[in-house]
């Protein structure tokens, strides 16, 4: 199938890796009167989930404005599948740790996880989530990284990163679910568990 | 009422009162025993009327203790500040909940962070640390804390 445009440019403009059809997963026979799709359902599938994801309306500090930058009209992430961010975690794939967590947020944020429906996806963004942060690491109240109380997917270096740069993070998590790499895809299925750090909380 | 007319009446008002100069406002130091009774008429001096608590907090100086209370009157848009050394080892002030409704919660945060005791205060607990933390009061200097922190 070819689409003609009149557009010069957009026609010169290389395809984006991992995007658009040019990343679905099989071959296409042309045939008489129609096509054939060779393809394995789970390739299918991780195409499709990959290309929907709806993130949890969820940040704690700063990196929150960014997140916020990147749902407006000028980044606009719903370009890339991530449609709209939802309140309720029943309803959402991809967590967005935008923003410092403290010990009193620990439980809250290991029991939104917990109440996301699997597929669910993680994405620890910016230094507080990654690490504690460059701010409030030597405090007695911040977790030192988001993933000592859930497992993270995919990390974004920056303090707050820039827009792109968690558009670059939520497009690595896309080509990670498409070749079926990320936590959940491999792991084999287990009660949901968290990190220590709840546990010495209680 | 401009800082010079403010000076002039609380002096009336507490004599033993000393000023700091170079501030925005007018900044006042007090004994922490004197607290109430010139909170009491800060109050309801009808030419003063400071009905508006904005800012209760604490410093550590590592050799006391300084409370300091922000003021402001919303009917004549002045504002002071006052403030009070206290002791390092026993922290005692008396509470000022009575009086402007706000320092209820904000008391108690002083409370937890710096382990100073209000006196009268009707519910003098923990705001926002977890149970546990009674005694331990994280925003002070010497505070350790050798599992999340680390020793600079």
């Amino acid at each position: 199938m070819s689409i003609e445009t009149n557009n010069s440019q957009a026609s010169k403009a290389p395809p984006l890796e991992g995007l658009g059809e040019a990343s679905f997963p099989g071959q296409i026979h042309e045939t008489p009167g129609g096509g054939i799709v060779l393809s394995k359902l789970d390739d299918v599938i991780n195409w499709a989930r990959s290309n929907s994801l709806w993130p949890l309306t969820f940040a704690t500090s700063c990196c929150g404005i960014e997140y916020m930058a990147v749902a407006g009209a000028k980044y606009d992430f719903s370009r890339f599948g991530f449609e709209v961010a939802r309140a309720s975690p029943r309803q959402a794939d991809v967590i967005i740790i935008a923003g410092t967590i403290v010990n009193k947020m620990a439980p809250v944020l290991k029991r939104l996880y917990d109440q996301m429906a699997d597929p669910k996806y993680v994405i620890a963004m910016g230094a507080c989530a990654i690490s504690g942060g460059p701010f409030f690491y030597n405090t007695y109240s911040v977790v030192k990284g988001a993933d000592h109380v859930i497992p993270v997917d995919v990390y974004v270096a920056g303090c707050p990163p820039r827009p792109e740069a968690l558009l670059h993070a939520l497009i690595s998590l896309q080509q990670k679910i498409k070749s079926g790499l990320t936590r959940e895809q491999i792991q084999v299925p287990k009660p949901a568990s968290g990190g220590d750090l709840l546990n010495q909380i209680k | 009422m401009t800082i010079e007319e403010l000076k002039i009446s609380i002096t009336e008002l507490l004599p033993a009162a000393t000023y700091e100069e170079g501030g925005e406002w007018l900044t006042i130091n007090i004994e922490s025993t004197d607290w109430l009774p010139f909170a009491k008429q800060l109050r309801t001096n009808e030419s003063l009327y400071f009905d508006y608590l904005f800012c209760l907090t604490c410093i550590d100086w590592k050799t006391h203790l300084t409370m300091v209370y922000h003021l402001s009157s919303t009917k004549f848009r002045h504002n002071i500040v006052v403030k009070s050394k206290l002791d390092k080892v026993d922290p005692v002030i008396e509470t000022v909940s009575n009086i402007w409704r706000t320092a209820d919660f904000n008391e108690r945060e002083v409370y937890e962070m710096f382990g100073v005791h209000f006196k009268n205060h009707p519910d003098l607990r923990l705001l926002i640390l977890p149970d546990g933390w009674e005694g331990k009061n994280p925003l002070l200097k010497d505070f350790e804390d050798p599992v999340n922190m680390i020793k600079l």
